[in-house]
């Protein structure tokens, strides 16, 4: 018990927390604020597969690291659009086509790696995002040198926590967004067109995913691999109704998410001879499902979530 | 531009929809094919001429349909039910695990009684997989979609570790495979020099008795109300609950049969690739088939052509295999999008 609490204890450890923290705040905003708008978009692990994928591509071909992440996030947009196009402007249901685009961006991404590298045995790497500290902040005991010792697409997480917070709470457009996903027959009452903020909110959502993915490829590894991204967005799919939708519980949940995975990862290490490696990496799993059994009873879902919005429809 | 609800659905577009999905995935499926820097046509022909240019090709494009038949009846039957189960994957390596479980000497049965009972067991273990799902719903209003997906995960792992541990077969020189079916407990092949086995009939028989379960029973009634209404079947004294359990019951054991025939009809042993995504692909065989359960073995045995076509492509032309995915998504997509016109007539001005 001792042992567990120094360890909790170490900076080596809450460093690792961040890390695999840092794409599941991402892919978490994108899928809230997706279902704030009333689109759930099952597409996310798609996305964050083509988002890791042209990230690396990018940066691959020469370009420099931001380029990366913007054409990550545009392709993510686009997959965005996509989905749009098909749940919010026709109307269709939001889990196949989520599927269909999940199936569609990561064969893609398979495709294109494939078509771009033949016959590889070792992926090829990139040079990364490398981390700086943060002056001042870094300082601050052990969890200092963990959150603000860190690459710069971590920062951006931290701030895009607090910037989805301030636009969902604290401006009109949030308040539109969330009428959206919530009532949308007062949005269009007031003459606001429904489908196009709801489009917006999901390109936005789906651009945050494709960063989350491009994290993998450009931060925490410095390459492309087949099944990497293994579940994570069926995971941020769980911490979303965990955190109740909203954007700073949604960065605390993925903390504590990826503090069980940290703390996981070095169970396995140590009780290697003892229990099976799988039954230590299924808990990541394991645990999205209690998280969500925690909450579902008295979650509270967006009111017109999975309901598809026609001009001058009536309730 | 506007919508109108068509009263009837005319017959010749329920069967062009399909097709016209396949077309628009090719034409899309043509701008990567461009992109890796071949000709679309070389390739397509590559395509059609691997899956079915000799009688070989076409009892592997009917080899590879027969998991996708089972994946594609259970997610047809959730479906008709609005119960997304996106976890075939996972049930059919459940099934798998059993038949491995009873069929690898725990019981040696003649084959008549064999393959029956390991059929049985598949079921078994894919309904009893998705009961956790179907609880958690029912009881905890858990959204099923992330539970069934999640397990898929937590399914793989444990079969990966039952094949690094207790189960590896010392025999298999080191590659991580459980030992044999017994020989009474493998399908028979029913074409000579050919890998297709005796689950495509089980396959159709299956189609054939979930069509009628669907079409003429109580049962079949009650799934195919609650997915149309909710709200409608609950006044009318349908238990939302109860039938949310028997579709269940129904898709899991069908995603479960698919992984006792791919062990006892084509691989022999249980191995981590027995599924290269059945499952997922399950789910547009189902749509494809506008979930008719007969409409399955049609789009199961072209989305199966489909794959097979790619395998043999991508070692003639210079093109990743993924084309077939690809083909595959973009044809559920548009399908989604002409499940519409079935619905819904255009009509264009005010």
């Amino acid at each position: 018990m001792l042992e567990l609490l120094e360890l909790i204890l170490t900076t080596s450890l809450w460093a690792a927390v961040v890390r695999i923290a840092t794409p599941l705040i991402f892919a978490t905003l994108g899928e809230l604020i997706c279902e704030r708008a009333g689109v759930l978009n099952l597409g996310i692990e798609g996305i964050m597969t083509i988002g890791a994928m042209a990230g690396w591509l990018w940066v691959y071909q020469g370009g420099d690291l931001w380029g990366g992440v913007v054409f990550a996030a545009l392709v993510g947009m686009l997959f965005g659009l996509l989905h749009s196009i098909l749940v919010v402007y026709l109307g269709l249901s939001q889990h196949v086509s989520g599927i269909g685009i999940t199936m569609l961006a990561s064969s893609i991404s398979y495709y294109a790696y494939t078509m771009i590298i033949p016959f590889s045995t070792t992926p090829p790497k990139i040079v990364a995002f490398s981390a700086f500290e943060v002056p001042l902040l870094s300082s601050i005991p052990i969890i200092g040198g963990a959150f603000f010792n860190q690459t710069a697409l971590t920062y951006l997480a931290y701030i895009l926590v607090i910037v989805t917070f301030y636009v969902l709470y604290k401006m009109p457009l949030g308040l539109t967004i969330r009428m959206a996903g919530e009532n949308p027959v007062a949005n269009e009452a007031q003459g606001i067109n429904v489908l196009l903020i709801r489009t917006g909110a999901v390109m936005v959502g789906s651009a945050l995913m494709a960063i989350g993915g491009a994290f993998l490829t450009m931060s925490a590894f410095d390459a492309f691999y087949f099944g990497m991204i293994n579940g994570r967005g069926w995971i941020c799919v769980a911490l979303v109704i965990f955190a109740s939708w909203k954007p700073g519980k949604a960065f605390l949940g993925a903390i504590l998410f990826a503090l069980f995975e940290a703390l996981q990862v070095r169970a396995q290490l140590i009780g290697a001879d003892v229990i099976p490696y799988q039954i230590f990496s299924m808990m990541p799993y394991f645990l999205s499902i209690v998280a969500m059994m925690l909450v579902a009873r008295r979650a509270a879902y967006p009111k017109a979530l999975l309901v598809p919005f026609r001009q001058g429809d009536r309730i | 531009m506007r919508l109108k609800t068509r009263r009837n659905t005319p017959v010749w577009l329920i069967a062009a929809l399909p097709i016209l999905s396949i077309l628009v995935a090719f034409i899309f499926g043509a701008f990567f094919i461009i992109w890796a820097g071949e000709s679309p046509i070389t390739a397509y022909i590559a395509l059609i001429n691997g899956a079915l240019g000799s009688s070989f090709a076409i009892t592997e494009s009917l080899t590879r349909a027969i998991p996708l038949i089972f994946t594609g009846l259970a997610a047809a039957v959730a479906f008709r039910a609005k119960f997304w189960n996106i976890g075939a994957e996972g049930q059919l390596y459940c099934g798998a695990m059993a038949a491995t479980l009873v069929g690898t000497g725990m019981i040696d049965l003649p084959s008549i009684i064999m393959i029956p009972v390991l059929f049985v067991a598949g079921a078994l273990a894919g309904c009893l997989i998705l009961l956790l799902p179907v609880f958690l719903k029912t009881h905890m209003k858990v959204d099923e979609v992330v539970t069934t997906l999640l397990l898929n995960f937590i399914i793989l792992l444990f079969v990966n570790m039952l094949l690094e541990g207790p189960w590896k077969d010392p025999m298999a020189m080191g590659w991580p495979q459980a030992a044999r079916i017994i020989d009474n407990g493998v399908l028979p092949t029913i074409v000579a020099k050919s890998r297709l086995h005796f689950g495509i009939i089980i396959a159709l028989v299956m189609s054939i008795i979930m069509w009628a379960i669907l079409r003429f029973t109580v049962w079949g009634y009650e799934i195919r109300a609650v997915g149309y209404n909710q709200q409608a079947s609950t006044f009318y004294g349908i238990s939302i609950n109860k039938s949310v359990l028997m579709v269940a019951l129904f898709s899991g054991g069908l995603a479960g049969m698919a992984g006792v025939s791919e062990v006892t009809g084509l691989k022999g042993y249980l191995t981590l690739t027995l599924s290269p995504g059945f499952g997922y692909t399950g789910i547009a065989v189902a749509m494809l088939a506008q979930l008719h359960p007969i409409g399955v073995i049609v789009s199961a045995i072209f989305l199966a052509s489909i794959y097979v076509g790619a395998d043999a492509m991508s070692r003639t032309v210079d093109i990743p295999n993924y084309i077939a995915d690809i083909l595959v998504a973009i044809s559920l997509l548009s399908v989604l999008v002409g499940s519409m016109l079935a619905r819904f007539r255009i009509v264009w001005g005010k």
